[in-house]
């Protein structure tokens, strides 16, 4: 077509440009992963080489599985997480439709309301939140945090969820309202599996968030049985610092959860993000 | 369509969103500023107007460390706006052309320390900058430029601006993503009618892409923006609460923690707390203000 755009002394630059930043974005996670697996001399003496057959060693995952409950630590983050997707989805969803489908009186008023929250951060109200779990006795519970990420997570989800939900055809809507079905059951039946992949596109939003939050397990469930694994590897972490083993291979454990599910789901993640869906 | 009976479903969609919204996010955040209007005299809570606002503004010890706070939030917001973004924006623009192959992968590549949480980052970065460890001198020693390597964490002159671009290196996916969605979106035609008139290359994407893309610069920036100034993790998780060396590294976050949940010799004041808090929301809501009703009204939209 034009010179210019396949010129291949531009490809090659462009390629060496993104391969530059490619090796800046992983190298520290490759360093802190190689590492994880050696022995402490090696560590120090050869930081860049691949673990070999003399310098392997699983001392620091050793230390790690005794030391720290990270077993608990993860099913606390994963309840946490998981908890507060099934609500933001849930209760998002409901609203949307409430929001998009039906005109009543304070429509508008109840979609800004609820847009306050897109902009304005959630930690602000960190003292009277803690004030108030604390008069509920829900601190140090996995509830707190389950209902303070789905405070959070809901404004974004409803706008989300109520521009998708408008696309829905009312032919649908109307069909199913003449042979009798309820309202309940138009919105489970026929909305909710047309809205699936935006669902899919909040839940990944929400996720990441949710499981690296470090500011609130801190200040609302820091008890060692309710401890998120963010929360756990940073206590873990503080107290190991001389032992350069035990710490590479707790940062390694809180990495490779992370790293696996993005492979799994970076394509669901990318396509959300890029289907403009944050208009 | 104005009847009498209620229509119940509608307040049963609508009931459990506001609801938990409300009581764990609006009314929280209101009566965090209520409460900076008080203070706590022999167990007693007291009314005091806007005294613990005077105190933190103008009180000799509370003064210096927000304003120090709020000084180091807006260099921190500085370097993010100034490095993070331009650099996302080119990323997306060599991803964003049409027949590079790979793109996918460089992608997906370079979003991965976004989302690695701050806990993983701080230490990451802290253990590779460490003298102790030495992978920061020895790659600087290999280039030539080794006399160049300084404990920059633990300099109070350099600390802040190296976890700047520490978060830079994490969140640089962001801008990238949200501008390679933008360019995604301008017609093929438009770059074409360029062609013709002999605009390609650089000049194409200065006078033609970057144009349409602004609104999207528009709301990285109000994201960094709003980021940055309840920004903690990574602070606390490399520098801890105290964020050293001197409070060098100290930002409205680390600040509103350490006063109202306390730290070592100091005892936590949830009244204070709320006063920086307030002080925060203030700061985050003008930012607002002027990027909805300054920027984004004043902007020109292409209808594509």
């Amino acid at each position: 077509m034009n010179k210019v755009r396949s010129n291949p002394l531009n490809t090659v630059a462009m390629h060496g440009a993104l391969i530059l930043y490619t090796l800046i974005a992983l190298f520290p996670v490759f360093i802190i992963l190689i590492n994880s697996f050696k022995d402490r001399r090696s560590i120090f003496r050869e930081p860049l080489a691949l673990p070999n057959s003399e310098s392997f060693s699983t001392i620091g995952y050793e230390t790690v599985l005794q030391q720290g409950d990270f077993f608990l630590y993860f099913q606390n983050s994963m309840i946490v997480t998981v908890a507060s997707l099934f609500f933001v989805l849930l209760f998002g969803a409901m609203a949307a439709y409430a929001l998009s489908e039906y005109r009543f009186r304070g429509n508008m008023l109840m979609g800004l309301y609820l847009a306050l929250g897109i902009m304005i951060p959630i930690r602000i109200g960190t003292v009277a939140i803690l004030e108030m779990m604390v008069a509920t006795g829900l601190v140090n519970t996995l509830w707190a945090l389950i209902l303070v990420y789905t405070a959070q997570g809901l404004p974004l989800a409803v706008f989300i969820l109520s521009e998708f939900m408008r696309q829905v055809s009312d032919d649908l809507k109307n069909a199913g309202r003449i042979d009798g079905l309820s309202e309940y059951t138009i919105f489970f039946r026929l909305v909710l599996p047309l809205v699936r992949p935006a669902m899919a596109t909040v839940a990944v939003f929400n996720m990441i968030p949710i499981w690296n939050d470090l500011w609130f397990p801190l200040i609302l469930a820091p008890a060692e049985e309710t401890k998120t694994l963010t929360l756990g590897s940073q206590v873990f972490i503080g107290q190991f610092v001389t032992d350069w083993n035990a710490v590479l291979s707790a940062l390694s454990m809180a990495i490779l959860p992370v790293l696996i599910l993005y492979i799994i789901f970076s394509r669901q993640l990318i396509r959300g993000i890029t289907s403009g869906a944050v208009k | 369509m104005k009847q009498a009976r209620i229509r119940w479903h509608i307040l049963v969609f609508l009931a459990p969103a506001i609801l938990v919204y409300t009581a764990v996010m609006i009314f929280p955040l209101f009566n965090t500023l209520r409460l900076a209007l008080y203070t706590r005299v022999d167990q007693e809570r007291v009314f005091v107007g806007l005294e613990n606002f005077r105190t933190l503004f103008f009180d000799p010890i509370w003064a210096e460390q927000f304003w120090n706070a709020l000084g180091n939030n807006f260099w921190f917001f500085l370097i993010h706006m100034l490095v993070q973004n331009p650099i996302g924006i080119a990323l997306a623009a060599l991803l964003s052309h049409p027949r590079l192959r790979f793109a996918a992968l460089y992608r997906s590549a370079i979003f991965i320390p976004t989302i690695l949480s701050f806990v993983i980052i701080g230490f990451a970065w802290k253990l590779i900058l460490s003298p102790i460890w030495g992978i920061a001198p020895s790659m600087l020693d290999a280039v030539g430029l080794g006399s160049l390597y300084a404990p920059w964490l633990g300099k109070e002159e350099y600390a802040l601006t190296t976890l700047a671009l520490v978060s830079v290196w994490q969140f640089v996916g962001i801008p990238m993503m949200l501008i390679y969605a933008a360019l995604l979106t301008i017609p093929e035609e438009i770059l074409e009618a360029g062609e013709v008139d002999g605009i390609t290359g650089m000049a194409a994407f200065w006078k033609i892409k970057l144009p349409l893309i602004l609104p999207s610069i528009g709301i990285i920036s109000i994201l960094t923006f709003v980021g940055n100034f309840n920004a903690f993790d990574l602070i606390y998780a490399a520098q801890g609460a105290l964020a050293g060396p001197d409070f060098s590294t100290d930002i409205l976050g680390t600040f509103m923690y350490r006063t109202f949940f306390g730290f070592q010799l100091q005892l936590g004041d949830p009244h204070m707390g709320s006063a920086i808090a307030g002080a925060m929301f203030a700061i985050i809501l003008v930012g607002v203000c002027i990027y909805l009703f300054g920027i984004q009204t004043r902007m020109r939209r292409y209808q594509l």
